[in-house]
């Protein structure tokens, strides 16, 4: 993993993994974040709620550094994500964070195997230790039947668990997943999701759930809700 | 829940004692409301009366004795006719959140507070009941899943009528 340089300690978060702050993000006419606030400690499963287009993956991207907010800040381990460079954020998105989506994210042309080694490949780890890892990871999200097999031959459940494997085999501290039951029944869905939380219970991984299911969230720790382009944590609010 | 006749369909598979039958049910059917023993032997007494089960035999035991229950050819036909019988679905339309929502906004109140309020409170014990299906077996599993449909049902409601709440407002205020 490419060690990232922190560049600048900053206000303290204390035991926080992650903390954003007043962030905006407005495209075209539409503000989609205003003044959103936002954080998350390490190993919490933080459920990220709203109606639809209210902002939710807009908030998710700008953690994750994907989309650059208009405003605001972003802290991750105390380094300001938005005054690295392109290639550093990048590091940290190959070394810290791991990513779990709705729909295509896995390579049409490699095997599920090939898959979940990718991002260890991609941060020099050599083949064959990829590969045993990454063997080890389809085999805890009970997908090892289909190591040989590539995306388009599997189920859509099967193929969300590989995507899961995929996101925690490097060992991320942060697990950002956007909708990653959508696609799903319920019953396969549910699967996806116990798996995920267990896994990332497990690895001590934080994670990031963008969802719109109600049944997806119950396996957070915590909910957060956006709404008008703001985060509200209402439990919090309504323990206050 | 009729509570007679479960007891109907557990003595299906043989005779039992009152002991056991209530035993039996909080296993299977009673994981947050065990019965009381009174609540079983009124059950019986009843079932005994309408002739839908029999003393099978006494014991003697360290009190009372012990009475074994068997299910009679009138209990079985009775067990069966009410499985066949479809449950009356509930049809949800007096809603106390609904109530509470309308006296919220007649009385100027914030009303998107009853409903975020009450978001909180499902979405803990659904929590709750998701942490529970992880540790149970199947039984537990789909008891909770049951309770959690439920439940998603009501934060769907919540959220739209979130939605709604302008337009709400401005039909019960007119």
């Amino acid at each position: 993993m490419t060690p990232v340089p922190v560049p600048d300690p900053g206000p303290d978060t204390g035991d926080l993994l992650m903390v954003a702050t007043g962030l905006r993000k407005t495209y075209g006419a539409t503000p989609a974040l205003e003044s959103a606030d936002f954080s998350i400690r390490p190993g919490e499963v933080v459920a990220v709620m709203g109606p639809s287009g209210s902002g939710k993956s807009t908030l998710l991207h700008c953690l994750a550094g994907i989309v650059q907010p208009d405003g605001g800040q972003v802290r991750y381990r105390h380094q300001e994500m938005s005054a690295m460079p392109d290639a550093e954020r990048s590091a940290l998105r190959r070394g810290e964070f791991g990513f779990v989506f709705q729909f295509g994210q896995l390579v049409p042309e490699l095997t599920c195997l090939e898959n979940v080694a990718l991002p260890l490949r991609l941060n020099g780890v050599r083949r064959r230790p990829a590969q045993e890892r990454a063997a080890q990871w389809l085999a805890r999200l009970e997908v090892d039947t289909v190591a040989g097999k590539r995306p388009g031959e599997i189920s859509g459940g099967q193929g969300q668990r590989v995507a899961v494997a995929r996101a925690l085999v490097t060992g991320p501290r942060l697990v950002f997943a956007d909708e990653p039951t959508g696609a799903l029944d319920s019953l396969n869905g549910e699967r996806v999701m116990r798996l995920l939380a267990a896994a990332a219970k497990d690895s001590g991984a934080a994670v990031v759930l963008v969802t719109h299911e109600p049944r997806v969230a119950a396996y957070s720790d915590r909910e957060v809700v956006v709404r008008d382009g703001r985060c509200r944590d209402l439990e919090q609010e309504h323990a206050a | 829940m009729s509570i007679g006749h479960t007891f109907l369909g557990l003595l299906e598979s043989g005779p039992r004692h009152g002991y056991d039958l209530k035993r039996n049910f909080d296993e299977r059917f009673g994981q947050d409301r065990p019965l009381a023993y009174g609540q079983v032997y009124a059950t019986l007494a009843r079932l005994l009366k309408n002739g839908l089960v029999r003393v099978d035999g006494t014991e003697p035991g360290d009190g009372p004795e012990r009475k074994r229950y068997a299910i009679t050819d009138a209990g079985v036909t009775d067990v069966g006719r009410w499985l066949d019988q479809p449950e009356k679905p509930e049809p949800y339309l007096h809603s106390t959140l609904y109530t509470k929502v309308v006296l919220a906004l007649l009385t100027g109140r914030p009303a998107v507070g009853v409903l975020d309020t009450q978001r909180a409170e499902h979405l803990r014990l659904m929590r709750e009941l998701t942490r529970r299906k992880a540790t149970g077996d199947l039984a537990d599993q789909l008891v909770c899943d049951h309770a959690l449909f439920h439940l998603e049902a009501d934060l769907r409601w919540l959220e739209l009528t979130a939605a709604r709440i302008d337009e709400l407002a401005s039909e019960v205020t007119r």
